[in-house]
């Protein structure tokens, strides 16, 4: 298969995976879930993999580590959302400072 | 309920619906920067119709991570809403078939917090909390990540436009709000150092991955209740 077909497999995955999960919290009974350690784990899975992705996402560059414009857009961003800006306001900040930067020769 | 609060809870909803589409419209600039298509970057909003693993998803494609790791990756990140349909299913029922599938499918973080924002005792708002919000968001969200995608399949390179920070920037906004105790912040700030750690030694994608030990290590204690984000 070619890799765009592949891609359109993980979709459809990823689409089924995503709704079976919702389902089955819909469906099983509340008993089930009362496990205090799985509610933590679960909360803390949502926060590790997004601080992880938003580590991989500023610092990655093709398999190595690199700094360049992206961190001062980052901290721009974060600096918005500490003063509480609204979602659309901070993706489009860090694009910008980005783009920026880079128009002006650095990073 | 009282009619000026349904027209409250009707109005939280769009609100939130009209905010939370609107960033629809990064995703669908991002994903096509990351290579898919239009169709596809469509098809990841109808059925995966979770912020945070959407981006996830292209994410780990746009670094150059494998299908595979992109689908274990959203999906970790999608456990969430399966914690919500529990916490919603008394609030609905009773509720059968399609209708179900349909309440599961747009039970996300906002759907669920407007619903849960809404005065216990009143079911009735509560009710439509959930599903002003659900498909609101559902209709935003869908059509404004086709703009996304058609905006972003114009632009070149997307690096010249700053979308690679914009996905970092993404990443940022969605952890913000669940970082408000100690250690919750620590688990943030473990992950991401592990993560970094792996990049250049382990395949693309799979450093994302194994963050998620750092969520079982911090879990498996006793935290105060208060300290687990919601």
């Amino acid at each position: 298969m070619s890799a765009y077909a592949w891609m359109w497999v993980a979709i459809v995955a990823a689409g089924l995976l995503s709704w079976g999960i919702k389902v089955a919290g819909h469906s099983v009974p509340e008993s089930w879930l009362e496990n205090p350690r799985v509610h933590r784990i679960a909360a803390f899975v949502t926060v590790a993999l997004l601080a992880a992705l938003v580590g991989v996402q500023t610092f990655s560059s093709g398999g190595s580590l690199a700094i360049d414009a992206r961190v001062a857009a980052v901290a721009v961003a974060a600096v918005l959302l500490w003063r509480r800006a609204p979602f659309i306001v901070v993706v489009a900040a860090a694009a910008a400072v980005a783009a920026g930067l880079r128009a002006l020769g650095w990073g | 309920m009282a009619r000026p609060l349904r027209n409250r809870t009707r109005q939280q909803a769009l609100s939130v619906a009209l905010a939370t589409g609107a960033y629809g419209l990064s995703f669908g600039a991002l994903s096509v920067a990351a290579g898919l298509d239009v169709w596809q970057t469509s098809a990841l909003s109808l059925l995966v119709f979770s912020g945070g693993s959407q981006f996830a998803f292209v994410g780990v494609v746009g670094a150059g991570g494998g299908p595979f790791a992109a689908v274990v990756t959203s999906t970790f990140l999608g456990l969430r809403n399966g914690f919500y349909g529990v916490g919603l299913a008394p609030v609905l029922r009773p509720i059968r078939g399609w209708r179900r599938a349909w309440a599961a499918q747009v039970t996300i973080d906002e759907s669920t917090a407007v619903a849960l924002a809404q005065p216990a005792e009143d079911r009735a708002a509560r009710q439509a909390g959930f599903w002003w919000t659900g498909v609101g968001v559902f209709v935003a969200w869908n059509a404004i990540t086709v703009l996304g995608a058609l905006l972003g399949s114009r632009i070149g390179d997307p690096a010249d436009w700053g979308l690679d920070a914009a996905a970092a920037a993404a990443f940022l906004a969605l952890v913000w709000p669940r970082l408000a105790h100690r250690r919750a912040q620590a688990v943030a700030a473990a992950a991401a150092v592990l993560a970094l750690a792996l990049t250049p030694v382990a395949p693309a994608g799979v450093p994302v991955l194994a963050a998620a030990l750092v969520a079982i290590v911090a879990g498996w204690g006793h935290p105060r209740p208060e300290e687990v984000p919601e």
